[in-house]
């Protein structure tokens, strides 16, 4: 193992007498992100290293007729220009297979740059390899492509009537019916049948997407912008026809993804295609447009929902529909009425998702993909039912809060929502609300409370790892894990330093190289608790092997005992009565310098067995019970009646996402998550051209990120319960804070000014 | 390096206050020089647009995007960037966990010590007006709005730098 993915664990020194599991302590890649050392993928030096830019296409769909590079091949310093005319041949993209999760890593079917067709604007039709960086964007701006333009289906709006219902499938259910909602609907003595619209949004990480790719013969390594290092090394491996064992993808710091580095986009394979050809080491840094033109945003929807209910609140029935897009040349479908199944006690209940194609780039799962716009409809919905009903919406929520589960009735694996409400109450001051609209103001300002319901299920893949204890105390965990900003490697640090009783100074974590253990994508919230499980059967087993090795001295107090009668603490293993060893004592005397066990087989028919392990599991687990993460938003906005300006002034996040293993840094991911569904409720847009599909706002001056001054403080907290079908107890928390919070935040804009804004984001005209 | 555009010029700067001398075409920013000649790659390209603030780095003392700007201009100019930034702060983002991935993290330290200079100079904002006096949290983040953060580590930030400012930084 090089230094490249290698890092340090340095946290506070502390004794085993305190747990690390739940404290707060701070990143074990701290100093590395404020010191400016740790290194991003477009950061490392090759000697002889080219650049790459990308020439994008003006038309949504036709077929290059002639592509002119001579002027931009005489720019000075120009080494190539790749067109479909003279890339190299590769293997088309697979054919995406869900029981091989890898198959699905492409962000579109085309096989770019061998082929005439354009299937969105934007596409690369052309790639400039050149000395420098300036030269090769200087040089793309002289390509001159010529097209024969073929008619394309672009304006979502008007293609929503054409929406055909989606099939399931293996993985996600696109429909669900319960009684007759729609004769209860009409039955019911009050009811809501609204019509909810989200736009396209954008991930818009800080860090744009980049590749640094070097071939050796067929050997390649690639430092690449990726939450999939695994998928993206078998990808890579079969389109350029070389053995995955000689394709390594290093990718220890990812500067943000939230879904948008999940599957693998363009430029990772035009930068890989570039070094093939020009057999220089090469890179390729998309520019912040080329982002938006080359990687999938999520989906516009829109969304029916309609309640009904009795005069005591009750609900008799709830339909939910929506109507979101995938391009011709992929995407998949966000579970947008997902959420619906769960979350009221309907005795009638109608889930349907429908889609529609457009000749656009593929869309692409973005932070809580389904949930956080599905929220946005149900909950919103549920605040105008409230309204309707004269009833407090918390207290609504509380009346029609389920048992078990409303759309199949079962079991819940734990469900802490009215806890949450009661705990978030409690801090946020409901109590102090009135509950007439624009009843609330302090001065100029119109002061509105909201609260919505955050929902987010779990999901638990197979990860491989290895565990190594040397004689000197120091522990080494090596996963192909990700680390994004979420906090894994602090968060697998402190459960490795638990399992083995050891300090967590003693403990350092190997990530981010595919040349590590086989580990799941970071996304979808599922990373800590699939690398959680294989390190809780790693720490058992090498505890098992270093038991072995001191039962076979007679000096050592552990001879002929079971692990299951010891403890792990202070470095060894000790019985109840205090006698006992270090696991140094027990390398030392057995003369071996350490142990090492590894869960999980990452080829062959070990890996194949990954993948059935998982499915079994995921099938099992939704035939059994219904689990997720959960959580109470209380919202404060202050909107100006003047100008109808929204301040959001404080916010509460009440949250049951069962263990926390450190409060620091589950707080930041919730936080970021609150963060981002204030941009998606209030300044968050996609502008897609209806006339042409091209981006019309692909910048951060144009896409408006909020900003430090948009960003109240966040009080978040936890209840704190461990979830009993969960490794340790624990649920990923990447996901669930921003389900929910664009609702809480419309819903408190209602309360403030009487205005029901259902078509986001909500600017200052939908006010007026 | 081969094929380098001829039309070039020559010219020093102070980089962490150290002189380096470069022979670069002029229109070469001061973000790609710092990032491509100078191999200091703690400061970040985000946006190369000046929308995002990753590239803050300090012009003597004062922030500046480097990447709205040509290196040539600052010829004999004191740059500090994340490398050389000492103090508290980045201690202090650590402790109060100010950001996530990382990626903005240069730039947001960088400018927060342009701007508590500023502050502690009399410079006006849009919160206090002509008189900033004490540095409270909605100046703090008035004056850091031009740094994103997508993660989302605003709070951590304000923590962050408000102990810093307030001198009780460990």
């Amino acid at each position: 193992m090089t230094q490249i993915s290698t890092h340090t664990v340095i946290p506070p020194r502390s004794t085993t007498s305190e747990r690390s599991v739940g404290r707060p302590v701070d990143r074990v890649d701290g100093t590395a992100k404020t010191t400016g050392e740790a290194r991003f993928s477009a950061e490392y030096p090759y000697p002889d290293l080219a650049h790459a830019a990308l020439v994008h296409a003006t038309v949504a769909r036709g077929r290059i007729t002639a592509i002119d590079t001579a002027a931009a091949s005489a720019v000075e310093g120009v080494l190539t220009v790749l067109t479909h005319e003279n890339a190299p041949v590769l293997k088309p993209p697979p054919s995406p297979n869900p029981l091989n999760l890898s198959s699905m890593v492409s962000g579109t079917s085309v096989s770019y740059l061998n082929t005439d067709e354009v299937h969105w604007n934007g596409q690369p039709v052309a790639v400039v390899v050149a000395e420098t960086p300036q030269a090769a964007r200087r040089a793309a701006l002289l390509v001159r492509v010529t097209y024969d333009s073929l008619p394309a289906t672009l304006d979502f709006a008007a293609e929503e009537e054409n929406a055909r219902p989606l099939k399931g499938d293996l993985l996600s259910q696109a429909a669900a019916k319960k009684g007759d909602p729609e004769a209860a609907l009409a039955a019911a003595p009050v009811s809501v049948d609204l019509r909810y619209t989200t736009p396209p949004y954008h991930h818009n990480a800080i860090e744009p997407h980049a590749t640094t790719a070097a071939w050796d013969g067929d050997r390649l390594t690639v430092h690449d912008t990726t939450q999939s290092i695994d998928w993206v090394r078998r990808h890579l491996a079969l389109r350029f026809g070389v053995p995955v064992a000689g394709v390594r993808v290093i990718a220890p710091y990812v500067g943000g993804g939230f879904g948008g580095k999940g599957l693998l986009w363009p430029g990772t394979i035009l930068a890989v295609m570039a070094a093939r050809a020009t057999g220089r080491p090469v890179r390729l840094a998309l520019t912040r447009e080329g982002v938006y033109h080359t990687v999938g945003g999520r989906t516009p929807s829109a969304q029916r929902v309609a309640l009904g209910a009795g005069p005591d609140g009750r609900m008799t029935a709830l339909i939910h529909t929506s109507v979101s897009r995938v391009a011709r040349v992929g995407g998949r479908p966000e579970p947008v009425t997902a959420v619906s199944g769960h979350l009221y006690d309907a005795a009638n209940i109608r889930l349907q998702q429908n889609i529609v194609e457009l000749d656009l780039l593929s869309n692409t799962f973005m932070r809580a993909p389904g949930e956080a716009i599905g929220t946005f409809a149900l909950e919103s919905a549920v605040d105008e039912l409230a309204c309707e009903l004269g009833i407090d919406p918390i207290e609504l929520r509380m009346r029609n809060e389920p048992a078990r589960n409303p759309i199949d009735g079962k079991r819940f694996a734990r469900r802490l929502l009215r806890e949450a409400y009661a705990l978030g109450a409690e801090r946020f001051g409901w109590s102090e609300r009135t509950p007439q609209p624009g009843s609330m103001r302090d001065g100029r300002w119109l002061v509105g409370m909201g609260v919505a319901s955050a929902y987010h299920p779990p999901l638990q893949l197979d990860a491989h790892l290895t565990l190594r204890l040397s004689v000197d105390g120091t522990v080494v965990v090596r996963c192909g894990f990700q680390e994004m900003g979420m906090g894994g490697a602090t968060a697998t640090a402190q459960i490795a330093a638990d399992a083995l009783g050891v300090p967590l100074s003693s403990v350092r974590v190997e990530y981010g190289d595919s040349a590590l253990p086989v580990a799941p994508m970071a996304g979808g919230a599922t990373q800590t608790a699939s690398v959680a499980a294989a390190l809780l059967t790693a720490a058992e087993k090498l505890k098992k092997s270093l038991l072995a090795l001191a039962g076979r001295s007679g000096e050592s107090p552990l001879r002929g005992q079971r692990l299951d009668r010891l403890e792990a603490r202070d470095g060894g293993l000790y019985r109840a009565d205090r006698q006992g060893e270090t696991y140094t004592g027990i390398l030392s005397r057995a003369g071996r310098p350490s142990v090492e066990v590894a869960v999980g087989s990452d080829s062959g028919l070990g890996a194949a067995a990954g993948q059935v392990r998982f499915m079994a599991r995921f099938l099992r687990d939704r035939r059994r019970w219904v689990k997720a993460a959960l959580g109470a938003h209380f919202c404060e906005v202050r909107v100006d009646r003047d100008t109808g300006e929204v301040r959001v002034s404080r916010w509460v996040g009440a949250f049951d996402v069962g263990t926390v293993i450190n409060p620091k840094t589950a707080g930041s991911q919730l936080r970021g998550g609150i963060v981002m569904g204030i941009g998606m409720a209030l300044s968050e847009q996609t502008l897609v051209d209806p006339r042409t599909g091209r981006i019309m706002n692909p910048s951060l001056s144009e896409y408006h990120l909020p900003v430090h001054a948009d960003i109240p403080p966040i009080d978040v907290c936890y209840l704190n319960e461990p979830d009993p079908t969960m490794p340790l107890g624990l649920m990923g928390l990447g996901e669930v804070g921003i389900t929910g919070a664009a609702a809480a935040l419309a819903n408190a804009v209602h309360h403030a000014t009487g205005k029901r804004v259902r078509d986001l984001p909500i600017t200052l005209d939908k006010l007026l | 390096m081969t094929g380098e555009q001829a039309n070039t010029v020559e010219f020093e700067l102070r980089v962490n206050g150290e002189a380096v001398t470069l022979r670069l075409p002029p229109q070469v920013s001061l973000l790609d020089a710092l990032r491509e000649h100078l191999g200091l790659t703690g400061t970040k390209k985000g946006c190369d647009q000046g929308a995002c603030g990753a590239c803050t780095v300090l012009a003597d003392g004062e922030r500046i995007n480097s990447c709205l700007t040509l290196a040539v201009q600052y010829a004999g100019r004191e740059i500090t960037t994340i490398e050389g930034i000492t103090g508290e702060l980045p201690r202090a983002f650590v402790r109060h966990d100010g950001f996530q991935c990382g990626y903005c993290t240069s730039g947001q330290i960088c400018s927060a010590t342009g701007m508590l200079a500023e502050h502690a100079a009399g410079m006006p904002s849009a919160v206090t007006g002509q008189h900033p006096g004490e540095l409270i949290d909605a100046e703090i983040r008035e004056r850091m709005s031009g740094n994103l953060c997508r993660c989302g580590a605003y709070n951590g930030i304000v923590d962050a730098i408000r102990e810093v400012a307030s001198g009780t930084a460990s």
